[in-house]
């Protein structure tokens, strides 16, 4: 096997028994959404019906994009904890590739968020979502890559500040103008004319409206601009992740 | 095993005006021969940890150079990384994993098959007493079992050389001797170099062949530790005679192989290297000359002694001293550790 791939499989299983031995952390990051779904969704019934579409088609894969961002955001809090007991020095001083100690996390983020995701997918389905098979996987890819995205940034981010007093109010910082202004819990165009131009500036908005067509079927333009940004957003982080990685031990 | 020419390791601390550089190392030359156990000592913020830590290629020198097992530190790191053991002072293991899972992950980044590290742990585990506490979490061992569980991890890929920082700080008395005894096997029975730190006199001078000593980022003095006692600061011979007129012919015969002679009463002491050579001789000159004496006493200088004629303070005040300054290098090393990389 590959170097790399076996490094970062090694780092991935030794970080999934330790989830594993705390079961609730499924439960605990699916709570968010799903309490969103439940009780904010019939809310939003005369709200879409101006947009016409089924409510949960619509609101679902919202949900889904905030389940990437808010819950791959807080990896990197685990990171600390590792780093403070000398876990990722003693990681470092063996001659495993940098970026195979942070793909090894990610790994794990992604099979979690990826399990969180089917069952959201799963309770919007029985709720009365109708999307096709092939928009729920474009959509659920396209979640995994900016949750990725956002799991490498938040370990980045984790092993730069080394403290969680300082990570916890970056990560607020960051996280209210992407809910504001992504379009996650509302459509950016039942608001004003300017605060739907600056929601162009924000590009979660293009992810959001990507994984939406994607559920409606629809693979037109929207669709473009939000793998674009997807994946350039996940490159971003991926290389920010693994230099602050080598970066710390030379 | 180590060679060292002129490292360097300068960090940036603080912000705006309160910007300032911190020299940790300035300088250092190392020389580590294969199978030497060498004694790193300094006090807190002397450099060592930053050093070792440019040793352990986690830390790139601002300059010089440096080979271990062979290997540049700089352009061959992950060669070098392939020969090495490292037990960092905060230790290696998750609280809540495994101690065996610890084990077999680590090995297995080196390479390792599963089956592989599995049975070298294991032997490990056994030869470090550690035996029954495959399936424990290191938050439910005691401090002891958790450093030689460090210890174990370092082990794991049966390195050529091991490094160990400060292994046994925070360790109760009794569980330092155990581990000090541990750390003695690692030659004899592994084969292994090794190079510690420690601030504790005791320990260097029970454990290394060899004791480096480094202050304030520059190596002050490397040689065995009976040599740098005898060198640089003596056996102190305390002789007690039985009259006033006794004490002038003492004073003159001791003065024969000592620098420095002091009278107290009917004491006369002086410094005199190797003294357990030298004294017999002195003891017939004294009875040749019907000097009668009431007791005499040689004591061994310590470490301290040959800190505080290096440096012109003893270990444990500079100590004191390091630890109430707001920044010590060491510490600085830790919390800036990523920017010079």
């Amino acid at each position: 096997m590959n170097t790399f791939l076996r490094e970062s499989w090694i780092v991935f299983n030794r970080q999934l028994r330790m989830n594993l031995r705390n079961p609730a952390w499924v439960i605990i990051g699916m709570l968010q959404p799903v309490l969103y779904l439940l009780l904010f969704g019939p809310l939003l019934e005369p709200v879409i019906a101006q947009l016409g579409g089924n409510k949960y088609t619509w609101f679902v894969p919202g949900m889904l994009v905030q389940l990437g961002i808010f819950g791959a955001f807080f990896a990197g809090f685990s990171l600390i904890g590792e780093w403070r007991e000398g876990v990722i020095e003693a990681e470092r001083v063996t001659p495993a590739h940098r970026s195979a100690l942070l793909f090894g996390r990610l790994y794990r983020d992604l099979l979690q968020l990826f399990v969180q995701a089917v069952i959201l997918v799963g309770l919007g389905l029985v709720m009365g979502m109708d999307a096709t098979f092939g928009g729920i996987v474009v959509g659920v890819v396209l979640t995994l890559m900016l949750g990725g995205a956002c799991a490498a940034a938040s370990n980045a981010l984790a092993l730069t500040t080394k403290s969680e007093d300082v990570m916890a109010p970056v990560i607020n910082v960051v996280m209210m103008p992407v809910l504001l202004l992504s379009g996650i819990l509302l459509p950016m165009s039942f608001g004003a004319g300017w605060l739907e131009r600056l929601s162009d500036f924000m590009p979660i908005r293009h992810v959001v409206d990507a994984v939406r067509a994607a559920f409606f079927g629809d693979f037109d333009g929207s669709m473009l601009w939000g793998v674009g940004w997807t994946v350039v957003l996940f490159g971003l982080a991926v290389w920010w992740g693994t230099s602050v990685f080598k970066k710390e031990n030379a | 095993m180590i060679r060292a020419r002129g490292l360097v390791q300068t960090f940036h601390s603080g912000q705006g005006k309160q910007k300032k550089e911190v020299h940790a190392v300035r300088g250092v030359d190392l020389d580590v021969a294969e199978g030497e156990v060498v004694g790193f000592l300094g006090p807190n913020g002397a450099g060592k940890t930053t050093t070792l830590r440019m040793l352990t290629t986690l830390l790139k020198p601002t300059a010089g150079t440096a080979s271990v097992a062979g290997f540049d530190v700089a352009t061959q790191a992950v060669d070098v990384r392939r020969s090495i053991g490292y037990c960092s002072q905060v230790g290696s293991t998750f609280s809540g994993a495994y101690a065996g899972d610890e084990v077999v992950d680590h090995g297995m980044l080196y390479g390792m098959s599963k089956k592989a590290a599995v049975a070298k742990g294991q032997e490990l585990f056994d030869k470090l007493q550690l035996d029954g506490l495959w399936r424990r979490m290191p938050k439910n061992m005691s401090g002891g079992q958790k450093r030689r569980l460090d210890i174990a991890m370092a082990l794991i890929h049966s390195p050529g050389l091991v490094f160990l920082d400060e292994p046994t700080t925070g360790l109760d008395p009794q569980a330092r001797i155990n581990l000090w005894q541990h750390i003695a096997d690692l030659r004899a029975k592994e084969g292994a170099t090794v190079f510690l730190t420690t601030h504790y006199l005791d320990e260097a001078d029970a454990l290394a062949d060899r004791i480096v000593i480094i202050d304030q980022g520059t190596i002050v003095a490397s040689d065995t530790a009976d040599n740098l006692k005898a060198a640089v600061a003596g056996d102190l011979v305390d002789l007690e005679v039985t009259t006033d007129e006794q004490v002038a012919i003492a004073r003159d015969k001791l003065g024969s192989i000592s620098a420095e002679v002091e009278v107290e009463g009917h004491h006369v002491r002086g410094r005199v290297a190797r003294a357990g050579k030298a004294v017999p001789g002195l003891l017939r000159d004294l009875e040749g000359s019907g000097v009668g004496l009431e007791s005499i006493e040689v004591v061994r200088p310590t470490l301290d002694d040959v800190f505080l004629t290096l440096t012109g303070r003893s270990l444990r005040d500079a100590e004191a001293a390091a630890e109430a300054k707001d920044a010590p290098a060491d510490e600085a090393a830790a919390t800036t550790e990523g920017a010079p990389a």
